[in-house]
């Protein structure tokens, strides 16, 4: 079984994000970078079907120089290789002209099955997993918090709304990961000896035979969302007496009960 | 030319979800900004009867796409039998709901039909041909305005962030028999829990975290369910495994906007509050009075949450009568 995790670099979730002098990216400075949350549980649902059926983990992702740490520690849970599309040329690329270079990528690579995050807490976009399909033409199956994988098809619960649907689809297919699929593991000390000499290919465009595809989608600008003040501390001698202050507020002043 | 709206109808079990009416309603404003029409198309089996209520929310056109293979979503059906209606009606917008849904369905109609897209839209500016859509990024943490290029621009709204109007369309029925093409994703079983009410879809939410000290959250369910709202987590106590994955509110989990969000034994980390800072109206409950949580709240009641929580629940029952 040959899989392979699309992966993204992005900044840590404690991280305070702020906005550049452009008006249109964030401010990078003293930014903790690490791998997209969704990304990691891929990476380990890779290696658990890898150690139940054999086979290779490949993790592939578009990004720049820093995004090698990023693959190395994939490389570190035991991934078996990394392939980095490094090209200036991509900074430009919505969401969809990324997808269509990670497909391009994808058709010279062997892959029985493909593992996405569901979206990159970054730009919470959720479109690359599913476009990656369409451009390959395989099903997808999204927001999947247990597969299983029988005679060449992947049978998985899909989370939605209140509840879970179980699809079965054959292998070549893609999926995105949900909360709950699994525990990712840490990389062992040996683990990130060992994937200093794992290969990790670098490769720009024109090694895959694209240009970078013109974008339909751009950020005018990026803005803070309005913010929150503290209010009223509700203030009483007993709980019965907080609880009915506040109920009152909640009633006859917000009136959202 | 293109032209005209189209909006794309979901329904479970043969109704429609909310998000569906918000959906329309924000596809008519789009279709009037723009001097255009709106069209609903509705993948279903067996949805002539409920279809026709769209009309409510300003459908002038309705597509009934029926084939029993769309009674139960499966991305390849619904993408082949929606792509080729946008083919025919040539559409400049396509609106939908950014539910598990369309999410799933946006990104591989827009891949099919090389459009521009944006997921979880919470605001749309219609300028001449030129759509501006406001989105939130980092979980919330920052918004972002983006312009879409091109036809058809593929929008799906947030749920609970559109608000839903009724408005008159002429509301014609067309029937299709929908060819759903050659799939290769089988539906299986769902299971749903029943009236567990989704968290991005409430109008209020009752949040525990870290002060809840176990998974015993029965008072919180008791005020949820006294107001009429659903039980959220904070990534604490999913962790813990004191909830389940799908309660978690947070940059990581889910980003919700209630009207009232209530959180309680919740420290406020800045995951969370980013998940949470779009809700209408905030109440934090915590027995630490220097709880960040405190800074965003619009009601702050420092004291024990056990205590608290009941007697809430007791005066929202008397409110209520």
């Amino acid at each position: 079984m040959d899989i392979v995790v699309l992966l993204k670099q992005v900044p840590a979730t404690e991280a305070m994000i702020g906005i550049a002098d452009d008006g249109k990216s964030i401010k990078t400075d003293d930014i903790k970078w690490v791998i997209n949350p969704y990304d990691e549980f891929a990476v380990e649902e890779a290696l658990k079907i890898k150690e139940e059926q054999g086979g290779t983990v490949t993790i592939l992702s578009v990004g720049t120089d820093k995004t090698v740490e990023a693959i190395r520690t994939g490389l570190a849970m035991g991934a078996d290789n990394g392939v980095l599309i490094n090209d200036p040329a991509t900074a430009g690329c919505d969401s969809l002209g990324i997808a269509k270079i990670l497909a391009e990528a994808l058709k010279t690579m062997p892959y029985d099955l493909i593992i996405a995050g569901q979206r990159a807490v970054d730009d919470d976009n959720y479109i690359v997993g599913g476009a990656v399909a369409e451009y390959l033409g395989i099903p997808q199956i999204s927001l999947v918090n247990k597969e299983e994988i029988v005679d060449g098809k992947i049978r998985c619960n899909r989370t939605v709304e209140g509840g879970t649907v179980v699809l079965d689809a054959p292998l070549p297919a893609l999926f995105t990961t949900q909360r709950g699929l699994n525990e990712p593991r840490y990389a062992s000390l040996p683990g990130i000896m060992k994937a200093k000499k794992k290969p990790l290919d670098t490769k720009t465009l024109s090694d895959i035979g694209i240009e970078a595809p013109s974008p339909k989608v751009g950020i005018a600008a990026l803005r803070m969302p309005p913010e929150r003040v503290g209010g009223r501390m509700i203030e009483g001698e007993s709980a019965q007496e907080k609880a009915a202050l506040l109920v009152k507020a909640l009633h006859e002043e917000a009136k959202v009960v | 030319m293109s032209q005209g709206v189209l909006a794309i109808a979901e329904q479970l079990d043969g109704a429609f979800r909310k998000v569906t009416f918000e959906a329309v309603s924000e596809g008519k404003k789009i279709a009037a900004g723009m001097g255009c029409s709106l069209t609903v198309v509705v993948p279903g089996s067996g949805m002539e009867s409920v279809a026709r209520d769209l009309a409510k929310y300003g459908a002038d056109k309705i597509i009934i796409a029926d084939n029993a293979a769309l009674k139960e979503y499966t991305t390849d059906a619904y993408a082949n039998v929606v792509a080729d209606i946008i083919g025919k009606e040539d559409p400049a917008v396509v609106i939908l709901g950014a539910t598990a849904q369309g999410k799933d369905l946006a990104p591989r109609l827009a891949a099919r039909l090389d459009a521009a897209i944006a997921i979880d839209v919470i605001e749309i500016k219609v300028d001449g041909d030129s759509i501006t859509a406001t989105r939130p990024m980092y979980g919330g943490k920052l918004l972002a305005d983006v312009v879409l290029e091109g036809t058809p621009k593929i929008i799906a709204t947030r749920p609970n962030a559109m608000g839903v109007l009724e408005s008159d369309g002429a509301g014609a029925v067309e029937t299709v028999s929908a060819d759903v093409g050659e799939t290769a994703i089988r539906f299986v079983e769902k299971t749903m829990e029943s009236n567990k009410l989704e968290l991005t879809e409430a109008d209020i939410i009752v949040s525990g975290g870290r002060g809840m000290g176990g998974g015993d959250f029965a008072i919180l369910e008791a005020l949820a369910a006294a107001m009429g709202g659903a039980v959220g987590a904070s990534r604490v106590a999913v962790d813990e495994g004191w909830r389940a994955h799908s309660d978690q509110v947070g940059q990581t989990g889910k980003v919700v906007s209630p009207n009232l969000y209530v959180a309680c034994g919740i420290s406020g980390a800045i995951q969370h509050l980013a998940g949470m800072s779009s809700s209408k109206v905030v109440v934090a409950i915590n027995k630490d009075p220097d709880a960040p949580i405190f800074s965003k709240a619009d009601y702050g009641v420092v004291g024990d949450l056990f205590e608290l929580v009941p007697a809430i629940t007791e005066e929202i029952k008397a409110i209520k009568g």
